[in-house]
Formats: C-alpha cells, structure tokens, sequence
C-alpha cells in the first residue's frame, strides 16, 4: 500500500496511475495520521517550492519525519525531492527537510531554463549499489521538467548534466529522492517505481 | 552521458468525435484509429510524447471529451498533453484529473489571457503550453534581425487576431506559460517542411521550449528544424499515422546528423 501525499500543488493523477499499473493500491490523502502510519509514503511535486509550505503548517511534515525515523520509505519526486534538502532559493523563507545538505538553486547555464524533455541519469560512487537503480543502465533516458536543481552531495546516487552536473537521484536508508518523473519517464521510470515497491515489500514484510 | 537534453520528437493524435482523424487541412478527413491504441504504439515505437487535440471542440463549442482522455492515459506513461476546447481552470482541472499532463491552450488565452497564469499558478507552469497558429503575414519575409512578421490565428485558423506571433509568445512566457506549441498555417499539411525562419524568431525571443509544428514530410525536415530553427521539439501529425515514418528510424537519422536524440528508446 503506497500512500500518495497531497499538498494541492499540481496532479497526482498521473503518479497513482503508474502505481495503480504495478498492481499497487495507493491512498491519496493530507492527513498526518494516514501519513505517520504509512507503509510506504510518497510526495509527487511540481510547480513552486513555496507550496510546500503547507506541509508545515498542515502537520504532515512532523508526520513524515516521525514515519522516516521508523524507517517507513520514503519516495520524493522533483519538487518532493528537493524538499528533502535543506531548502530552495525560490523560496527561502521556506525550510525543506534537510534530509540532504545544501540548498537547490536555479541552473546556472547559459542553456534555456526549465531544463524540460528526456535526459540521461548516470550513477555515482554511492549509487554504485542504488536499491533504487537496480537493473536501470547508466546512460538510461528519463523525463525532467524543473528550473532549479539540487546539489551533488554525497547522497546523490545519480546525476544529469545539463550546462552542469546536477543530483538526479538521492538515496540514504529509506529516504530516496528523484528529479525527474519516474510516472512519465516510460519502461525505465516504472522499473523505478517498481523498486521502491519492491523495497517497500521487502521491509513491511520483516 | 551527453551534457544536455535531447530534441523530442511528439506525435499528435488529432481527434473528432472520439477518432483519431487524418486530414488534409482540415477537410477531407480520414479515420485513423482509436486514440488509446494509436498513443500507446506511438509511445512504444519511440514517440517522446503524446499529443491530443480535440480539433472540433472550439469550434463546436463543446467540452473536450473527458473519457477520451482518460482512456488513452490509464497505460500511456510519457508526456502526455491534451488541447481543444480548453476554456477554464475547471476544464483544465477535468482533464489534468483524467490523466493529462499537460494542457495546450490557444483560444481561450488570446480571449483572456489570465487564464495561463490561472492555471499555472494551480498545476505548475511546466503544464501549460501555449498553442499558437501563425501565418506570415502577405508578403513577409525574414527580417535583417531575423524577425518573422506573422499573425496569430485562433479557432483552429478560422480568425485572425491581430496579435504578432513573437510577441503574444513573450507574453505568454511572462504569464507562466512552459512551453510554446507554435504551428505554421503556411505550411501545415503541405509536408514541404516546417517554418523555420519562424520557429528560430519565437524560439530566440523567450527562454521556454517551442515546439515546432506543421509541414513535417521528410527526415530533413526535422533535421533543418532543429538546427536552424532552433526547434527543442518537433511535432507531426498525419506522417506518423500510418507508418510512413518510423519514429526510431527518424531518430536515427537525427542522430547521425549529431542532433541529441533519445536513443534507443
């Protein structure tokens, strides 16, 4: 049971449907009760990083911290991943989780900005065992959409160049982030989502 | 690992009634097959993204057909965009519920313009491309600068507008919207190629992606489109219906003329 978090920014349809597609059943919901007991948690995101405000003020925020010390997954998707970090300068009043180190920061390229369309994802040394990436070639295209990126720090699992190396995927214990869209990113991005069921499995089957 | 993104390559599912429609501008239409089989086999012989428009919509001034889309979402899992008829954050709440990714609207935006930023500042600017039908205008060439004077069309080319393609472009930008859809009137349906003086002016004039559409016939012109037209994507239609351009054999071809293509896909 994958339990969806909705913050009212953007559309989950589209994550639910590839979920639903792998033949698990998901809950959609805002209520910090469903979210602390969670199986296995999941934050789509799109749009601006302010609109994760309401996961403070809504209390789901304490509800994901406590569910992740209990070592429930935990899957961010663009906008969910980088507020695994410590925060964006698109909004800076704003606090992420701080899961990660460092800020996400709008791309510094001469390039056009959002970086939008299919990209290639190559792991790091510390994805080099990726639970995530499992069976997903380096070099393997996925779909982005975004206009700030987080930073290569030392949980990054994978990155993406676009003008400059960015974090596409961060992964430590149960917490694992991606930047681009697994739900649009075809065979390669359900294998994605494939795994972190598999994981999920895995651990509420101990 | 390339150090940038890849050019995509969108095909579009014309739709009328619940069929995907072939047409040579815009009469004459063919049946082409039901919209979910024909997505899903684009999508798995290589298309990056799936395009639907519902092409009667405006002009019958009905909604868009919500079990459509829905139907063609549920095993479609790459971009997917729908436009047609799109007059409202509830219509385009309808269809991002229903499966859409992302909305195209044209119309609507030229009529009030609010509309983008209303329904960006909800679902994210990355799902609000902004469709726009340009002519040139009788006589316009290309400018020293590189402008293209050419005039923005709305109710699937029915009206014109008044508006300048490049500048409505830069509007919309400033309003939220993610992408440009920009299709040359000139040259849709004629498979002479796309415009590309055209594409290069409103691809030049902001920092969103365009995609280009209209007038894809040959490899070429895909080639010409994105190196001179400065195109982040291409779209066609009706070369990609019945299998007379294969999608990875177009890319192939991209590839081997050093453009950055998802490959293999």
């Amino acid at each position: 049971m994958i339990t969806l978090i909705d913050y009212k920014a953007g559309n989950l349809t589209s994550v639910r449907k590839a979920f639903t597609f792998l033949g698990e059943e998901c809950v959609v919901t805002e209520d910090p009760a469903l979210v602390r007991d969670a199986q296995a948690l999941v934050l789509p995101g799109v749009g601006h990083f302010c609109t994760t405000e309401r996961l403070a003020t809504s209390g789901v925020r304490d509800a994901v911290l406590e569910a992740i010390s209990r070592g429930v997954p935990f899957l961010g998707i663009c906008v969910g991943m980088q507020w695994q970090f410590a925060g964006s300068t698109e909004a800076p009043e704003t606090a992420g989780l701080a899961l990660f180190e460092g800020p996400c920061e709008r791309f510094k390229t001469e390039l056009k900005v959002p970086h939008v369309g299919w990209n290639q994802i190559r792991r790091t040394a510390h994805g080099e065992h990726s639970r995530l990436l499992d069976g997903v070639p380096d070099d393997s295209f996925v779909y982005f959409t975004h206009s700030y990126r987080a930073p290569v720090v030392k949980d990054v699992s994978a990155v993406t160049c676009y003008g400059e190396t960015f974090a596409a995927c961060v992964e430590r214990e149960n917490v694992f982030g991606v930047q681009f869209h697994p739900e649009k990113s075809g065979d390669t991005g359900l294998r994605i989502l494939k795994n972190f069921c598999n994981y999920a499995d895995e651990r509420s089957a101990r | 690992m390339s150090t940038g993104i890849t050019k995509r390559i969108i095909a579009c599912l014309d739709v009328t009634k619940g069929r995907v429609v072939k047409g040579v501008q815009f009469v004459d239409l063919i049946d082409a097959g039901d919209p979910s089989e024909l997505a899903h086999l684009h999508a798995t012989s290589g298309a990056d993204e799936i395009v639907l428009l519902d092409i009667t919509a405006t002009s019958d001034a009905r909604p868009i057909l919500i079990d459509v889309v829905r139907r063609t979402a549920r095993q479609l899992f790459v971009p997917f965009t729908v436009g047609g008829g799109v007059r409202s954050l509830d219509d385009a709440s309808a269809l991002f519920d229903a499966g859409a990714d992302k909305i195209s609207i044209n119309s609507a935006a030229i009529k009030r313009p609010e509309i983008i930023a209303e329904i960006a500042e909800r679902f994210g600017s990355q799902a609000v491309i902004l469709a726009i039908d340009a002519k040139r205008k009788a006589g316009a060439e290309v400018s020293v600068d590189g402008t293209v004077e050419a005039e923005v069309y709305l109710a699937g080319g029915r009206v014109a507008t008044g508006h300048d393609a490049v500048a409505w472009a830069r509007e919309a930008e400033a309003r939220g919207a993610g992408e440009i859809l920009l299709t040359s009137m000139d040259c849709d349906g004629t498979r002479n190629g796309f415009d590309c003086p055209l594409t290069a002016a409103v691809a030049t004039a902001v920092s969103i992606p365009v995609i280009a559409s209209g007038g894809a016939g040959t490899g070429r012109h895909f080639v010409e489109v994105f190196k001179t037209g400065c195109a982040d994507a291409a779209l066609a239609a009706s070369i990609f219906h019945f299998g007379i351009h294969d999608v990875r054999e177009l890319k192939a071809e991209l590839q081997r003329e050093g453009i950055p293509v998802r490959l293999p896909c």
